[in-house]
């Protein structure tokens, strides 16, 4: 039971990264369906970096970088062309994949072997080690704070841009502009600049993540389509998570252990079809929609600017 | 025609001109504005007084002339400009974030606050708030709020960003008359604090009331500036409507008689609630233009939609041959064999596909007729190439998205279609808005030709002119009611202008 819960910890963060990355995308609002994509290019920078410099310092860095590059485009389109974001975001995850996959290939052939790995002392320096002291707590020790350096960066981060949305003045300057750009506008916030910050800001969160699955899920190895639809389940978690960074950290441990179940599940006493585990977490996200839509909160819900571009003129 | 000051004025416009596409919404307009002052900016709908203080509020830049403010020129450039010049818009359409508190709507765009949001935030608020006697509670969210209160909100929101140039645009449209006497009360406190308010309206009660001077725009011109204490409504209502021109627009005399529909005591709530229209009777007849007057929001888009089937009363009744129609949808009114054209004021949203060629856009209108699940547009395409002689519409060809021609041009495809569907009424809201003289003409024969066939036609206007030679009576609405119908050729444009501000004399006499 530790095991499973202990395995959908370490599931669950890249999940968590892609949400909270798209919570300050589409608090902003901006609706970046790029976040697969964002997440391939941060999966394969930081992979890229790793294998060469040996620095996971310059990996992650790397890593956060290219998802926000990533979503530079997402933002000049949407932002400043006005292109559809629905449009804009889909583009963004085939050409994010297509990137992957293409210099990931490359990276395959021009290596000895065919098997581009990361040094030793970088996945060192990656590996599960337990915290002094609090790692020795039975139970919770294993559960909680025995893991890989990343998991502690992921959770911080979410936690600070709870932080940040919430408590402080840049933050409600960016939730006026994803609820009503018009009313931010005439109070004198510079709306195109807002977006272009938080999208990229988000992209670089998003890129994290992915560098997370290359770094950490994928053992040390490069998979081509490693990402593999992970993206789109941080989407999803968005709105489970009701756009709060805290509730995506349950959330992404919620949908993580989804993830692991087909792993962990007795096969002998219950015997279902691993499509099915796969399924679980959509499933979970449409009833949560569901509920949302029944409940009709105007709070917890997805900012009334997100997705319409803002035209000042407009009349 | 105006008092001696010796300060310069707080603000000074001259020679402001804005055009949007083709439409001239300001043409050379010139205002100024002291400290201590309420100036009233008076207007038609459609006369520029919104675009003008967009222009002033950083919103709109304008083509060509100057701002000065304190007689120092200034560019705005943006609403921040605004701000910072301390001028302060509370818009017609509130610009409140509607998931926060009235407090963080208020500190929005604050950048003296440190990063971190504190709770002594609201003590500045509180502050203010005694200081001009607004009342609100700054933890309350503003989707909880009533629309007074989220004004309210929205004028602490200017004042705590220093603003002493104070721009309303139609402050009181939404406000219950006893809201609206709390912020006269309000704005009056203000001008004794030395801050300079302009308020936009077009109710002239309410000019009379609160302004102490008052600028008059018509078709996007300033035509003149009166101290309030010098004029009446009726000058003012002369100055807005203008002098009467004769035009030559045709009337001819029709001899069909019996009516089509009768409106009896049709009342209807709008969106928000409030009546747009109450107890409301009369007869459309064959064959007669019946011209609705009125100020712009005194019911006219409401009778439109609830004679289209598109807005339900909560009382009265339409009846045709004795029949109501009220309840009924759309295709069952068409079965009892009214056949009512709807030509909305919104052409491209209500009327026309816009992205659709004019084939289609006709074919809209018949396809259900067809049978078989294929299209035929070989009718259709027959009957736009028709319609683009008869209107003389220009047009590259017919195959051309309607919302690459002009305004004029999207008005005759509208007209043209519904007319071709030979109906027995029409129904047309303002028809010639933004069209020039030649396509204006053009529309106005083809509604005359209709009226030879026996046609009843309800024409929502603004230019009494028009009206006053194409009408065969006019009816006058005016806050809802109506205030009277007469035969057009036996009025005159004051008398149509007094029945407009009608209740606006009522008022002053309760007073």
């Amino acid at each position: 039971m530790i095991y499973f819960l202990f395995a959908a910890i370490k599931a669950g963060t890249p999940l968590l990264l892609g949400t909270t990355g798209e919570i300050v995308t589409e608090k902003a609002g901006n609706l970046n369906l790029g976040v697969e994509g964002m997440m391939f290019l941060g999966a394969f920078a930081g992979f890229y970096v790793g294998h060469h410099t040996g620095s996971v310092l310059l990996a992650l860095l790397a890593s956060c970088i290219m998802g926000a590059l990533g979503a530079l485009i997402y933002a000049f389109l949407t932002v400043t062309l006005k292109a559809n974001q629905t449009v804009s975001g889909l583009a963004l995850t085939i050409f994010g994949t297509g990137f992957a996959n293409f210099f990931g290939q490359i990276m395959i052939a021009g290596t000895e072997g065919g098997v581009p790995k990361l040094p030793d002392g970088f996945m060192a320096r990656l590996a599960e080690t337990p915290i002094p002291l609090l790692g020795n707590i039975p139970v919770v020790g294993k559960l909680l704070f025995s893991h890989n350096p990343l998991v502690y960066v992921a959770v911080i981060i979410s936690v600070l841009c709870f932080i940040y949305i919430a408590k402080t003045r840049p933050g409600l300057n960016m939730r006026s502009v994803g609820e009503n750009p018009a009313a931010a506008d005439a109070a004198g916030i510079n709306v195109t600049a807002v977006k272009y910050i938080h999208i990229m800001l988000g992209g670089a969160i998003c890129g994290l993540g992915g560098a997370y699955i290359s770094l950490i899920n994928g053992g040390g190895v490069w998979n081509n389509n490693c990402v593999n639809g992970q993206g789109w389940i941080a989407v999803a978690l968005v709105i489970f998570a009701s756009w709060s960074p805290i509730k995506a950290i349950i959330g992404s441990l919620v949908f993580g252990a989804f993830s692991v179940l087909q792993f962990y599940a007795p096969k002998d006493i219950i015997d279902i079809p691993n499509a099915f585990y796969v399924m679980l977490p959509y499933l979970i996200t449409a009833i949560v929609l569901v509920i949302s839509s029944v409940k009709k909160s105007k709070e917890h819900t997805q900012p009334a600017g997100c997705s319409v571009n803002y035209f000042r003129e407009e009349r | 025609m105006e008092t001696k000051r010796e300060t310069t004025p707080a603000i000074q416009l001259s020679g402001i001109t804005k055009t949007f596409e083709s439409v001239i919404a300001n043409h050379n307009i010139n205002l100024t504005v002291h400290r201590g002052e309420i100036l009233a900016l008076l207007g038609e709908n459609g006369s520029g007084k919104t675009t003008l203080m967009n222009i002033l509020a950083g919103i709109y830049k304008p083509d060509s002339g100057s701002i000065a403010i304190d007689g120092n020129p200034i560019v705005i450039h943006s609403p921040e400009d605004a701000n910072n010049h301390g001028i302060g818009m509370i818009h017609q359409h509130f610009k409140l974030v509607e998931v926060h508190t009235a407090a963080d709507n208020i500190i929005l765009g604050d950048k003296k606050l440190g990063t971190f949001l504190k709770a002594s935030r609201r003590e500045r608020i509180k502050e203010l708030s005694e200081r001009y006697h607004l009342h609100i509670d700054p933890n309350k969210k503003v989707y909880n709020m009533s629309v007074s209160e989220k004004q309210t909100v929205e004028i602490l929101k200017v004042l705590y960003r220093g603003a002493d140039i104070l721009i309303l645009d139609e402050p009181t449209a939404v406000l219950t008359p006893q809201e609206a006497t709390r912020l006269f009360e309000i704005l009056r406190h203000m001008r004794e604090q030395g801050c300079a308010i302009i308020i936009i309206t077009h109710k002239l009660d309410e000019v009379m009331a609160i302004s102490d001077r008052v600028t008059i725009l018509r078709k996007g011109e300033s035509v003149a500036t009166v101290n309030t204490r010098e004029t009446d409504v009726h000058k003012l209502t002369e100055l807005m409507v203008g002098k009467a021109v004769e035009l030559s627009i045709e009337r001819p005399p029709v001899s069909h008689d019996g009516n089509l529909l009768e409106i009896h005591h049709l009342s209807v709530r709008n969106e928000d609630g409030v009546d747009a229209l109450r107890d409301v009777t009369f007869d459309l007849n064959q064959g007669e233009i019946l011209g609705v007057a009125g100020l712009a929001g005194s019911g006219q888009k409401e009778l439109c939609e609830t004679l289209a089937g598109l807005m339900k009363p909560y009382a009265g009744a339409v009846l045709y041959k004795n029949e109501n129609i009220i309840g009924k949808t759309p295709a069952e009114i068409i079965k009892i064999g009214i056949s009512m054209s709807f030509i909305p004021e919104d052409r491209l949203g209500m009327g026309l596909a816009a992205s659709m060629s004019m084939v289609d856009n006709m074919l809209l209108k018949s396809y259900n007729k067809e049978k078989g699940p294929f299209l035929k547009r070989k009718g259709a395409r027959a009957l736009a190439g028709s319609l683009v002689e008869q209107l003389q519409i220009v047009t590259p060809n017919i195959d051309t998205p309607v919302r690459r021609l002009s305004g004029g041009n999207v008005q005759k495809v509208l007209l043209g279609r519904e007319i071709e569907s030979n109906p027995n009424v029409l129904i047309t809201a303002y028809p010639v808005r933004g069209l020039d003289i030649n396509s204006s003409y053009t529309i106005y024969n083809a509604l005359n030709q209709q009226k030879e066939k026996g046609v009843g036609i309800l024409f929502i206007g603004e230019d009494l002119d028009v009206m006053l030679e194409l009408c065969d009576r006019i009816m006058v609405l005016c806050h809802g009611r109506i205030t009277g119908i007469v035969n057009a050729k036996e009025t005159t444009k004051e008398a149509l202008g007094l029945m407009m501000a009608d209740a606006a004399e009522k008022k002053e006499g309760k007073a």
